[in-house]
Parts: structure tokens; sequence; C-alpha cells
């Protein structure tokens, strides 16, 4: 068995097989593993909000869903993968709280989960699987070595996607 | 105003926010021996500026399960509050509020709303405190409860500091009954009520 690399809150990282990757406690973030199935070269990152060009204060790349794909596509086609091989699997999303208090804050999970659609779309990125949405939060692990991602969650049964 | 970030905040307004945290934490203390009905001292809390990836350690990791209370703010300030305390901590206080043990695993309804009792009354002495202090007239929404992961439950806060900046400021606060709680309150104003907080303290926006 490989090294566990973690990735953190608005962070990412790349990964090659026979290591993994984890992200921990996944709220209304969204963590999005890349995979090139081949090299076995894989990435994952957890994006915290949907859109970069919102916000003023934007100079945190892997903070936003747009910027956050983009730069772990260029990270794991440096490490080696090939671009056009690339797959995603996207976990996440959650609405945590069944209030929020101000108005564009509403359903921003949901909206963390549009916008990586929309940008793995742009990118011609196929998704492969996903677990989104709900109101829990979701640890996940992921390995490039088959690209199983792994779904932890309070008081479920672990699940694979 | 809308040019303010935590990223540039002074030195002598996160003093400020320091002492707030204080004063604030001890009415929450106070509030809580009152519904226990029972002495409970308090620990000098902690203020810290992180960053979103230290936050979960700060709490013990975060797969660290939690119950966070999180409320709306509005009034002369906006924004929410939330105050998160670690499970078993939950249980004893509910289980003393309640006058018997918790058992098994799982909050029940009662549990739960009496939980949501105990968040309300910590965090409406703690923005009452802010009110005192402001006199800024601060109203705060029913509350709303979450049992989870330290980190997922944390991405609420972190996703509406996301838009301020990069660090989310975090006041930790130790409670003694019979056993030690670890309590956290964030407190997270609109980007306008920075600047509506600093000019009710005297300071200049």
């Amino acid at each position: 068995m490989g090294e566990m690399i973690k990735v953190g809150m608005a962070d990412l990282n790349v990964c090659v097989s026979p290591d993994g990757i984890t992200t921990l406690g996944l709220g209304s973030c969204v963590g999005i593993a890349l995979r090139d199935p081949v090299t076995k070269i894989g990435g994952l990152a957890h994006v915290m909000l949907p859109d970069s060009t919102a916000i003023r204060n934007n100079s945190n790349i892997p903070k936003f869903a747009d910027t956050g794909i983009e730069e772990l596509v260029k990270k794991v086609v440096a490490k080696g993968a090939n671009r056009t091989r690339l797959v995603a699997k996207i976990a996440g999303g959650a609405q945590m709280f069944a209030f929020q208090s101000k108005s564009d804050m509403v359903r921003v999970g949901e909206r963390n989960v549009e916008a990586t659609k929309k940008k793995l779309a742009e990118m011609k990125i196929p998704i492969l699987a996903e677990d989104t949405g709900d109101s829990y939060g979701r640890t996940v692990i992921f390995y490039p070595e088959n690209g199983d991602f792994i779904i932890r969650a309070v008081g479920k049964p672990e699940k694979v996607i | 105003m809308g040019d303010l970030s935590l990223e540039q905040m002074s030195q002598e307004y996160f003093d400020i926010l320091k002492e707030l945290g204080n004063i604030g934490a001890g009415n929450a203390t106070t509030a809580l021996a009152q519904m226990l009905q029972c002495k409970v001292d308090m620990s000098v809390p902690q203020v810290n500026l992180l960053e979103f990836k230290e936050l979960g350690a700060a709490m013990g990791g975060e797969e660290q399960i939690m119950a966070g209370i999180y409320l709306g703010v509005e009034g002369d300030i906006t924004g929410s509050i939330m105050f998160l305390l670690e499970k078993t901590s939950a249980k004893h206080l509910v289980g003393k509020l309640m006058g018997m043990a918790s058992e098994g695993e799982e909050f029940s309804e009662m549990e739960f709303s009496a939980l949501k009792e105990v968040g309300n009354i910590i965090t409406g002495a703690y923005l009452n405190s802010l009110s005192t202090l402001t006199n800024l007239v601060i109203y705060p929404s029913i509350p709303d409860l979450t049992v989870d992961m330290a980190g997922a439950i944390l991405s609420v806060p972190a996703i509406e500091f996301g838009a301020l900046g990069d660090r989310i400021l975090l006041i930790q606060t130790q409670f003694f009954d019979e056993i030690s709680i670890d309590g956290y309150f964030i407190l997270i104003p609109d980007l306008d009520s920075y600047g509506r907080i600093l000019s009710a303290l005297g300071m200049a926006g």
C-alpha cells in the first residue's frame, strides 16, 4: 500500500498510484477527483465556492470550483497524466443547515455542484460517478490505481462509487 | 467599507474582537450556569485567525463529531453566528439539562431540541454582550442544529468567510462543570457589518 495524501479545505493535490488521496469532512464544499486510467495519475480538489469571478478577493485558486478545477487539471497533466484521458468523480455539496443566513449563500452546496459540473463539461472531462447533495458531511478517499472513490458519512455504511 | 477584509485587520481591531470574545463567552458561561443550576467555570478564551485548512485540526480533526448550532443575525448588523461543541460534551450537557443520562449514540428528538435550546441560550448571551458593548441592535433568528463531522459543519461558516478572505476568526472557550467542555464560537458579520461594529466601538472604519 502506498501513502495517503491529505487535502485540506480550499486545497488541492496530485496523487500517483499506489498512493491514495483524501479530504475529510466535506460539507457544502465539493471534492473533485481526477484520474488518467492509463498512467494511474490522479488528483483531488476541495473547493468551497462556485465562482471566482463573483468575488473580488479571489487570489486563492483552489477555493473556487472554476479556478480550482483548472489548476488541478494543470497539476495532474504536469505530473504526467494525459489531458484527453482524464475522467472525474465528484462528491459533497450538502446543505448542512436548513436555514442559511444570506440569500446568495442559500443552496451554496448545490451551486458548488452545478459550477463543478459546468466547468468539467467545459473542459470535456466526463463525470463517471457522483455522490452529491443531501444534508450530511462526507469524507472521501480516492485511489488512482483503480479509480475507487470511497465515501464515508456519520452513521451510514461506507460506499464506493 | 467594502474594501475591509480580515487580512487587513489591524492588531487593534483584533484585540477588540478578542475582548468581545472574552466578554461574550463570559456571559455565555453565566447563562449556562443558570440553565444547569450549577457552578460553571470558564478558561480565558483563545481567539485565533485561522486558515481554512487549519480549522479542522483546531477542533481535534475534521472527522471529530460535533454539534453545530447556527443562527442568523439581523438588525443593525447582519450575518450569522455558530456555536460548536464536541458530541460527548453535547450529550453531557443535554443529560444534565434533562436530569437524566443520555443513552445511546444518537440524540433523541427531545435531546435534539434541548440541545437547540442550549445553543440558543449560549449564542443569545454572546450576542447580548456584543449588542451592549456596541449599542447596536442585534436580533438572532431561530437556531438550526446539526450533528456531523467538524469539517462538514465548518464548511458553512468557512464558505461565508470565504467571500471575505482566506481565514476565519475562531473563538475557543473551555467550560468546566464536572467535565471540561470545549466550545467554539464563530461570528460571521457581513462585510458591511464589520465597519458598523468598528464605528460603534469608536474606531474609524
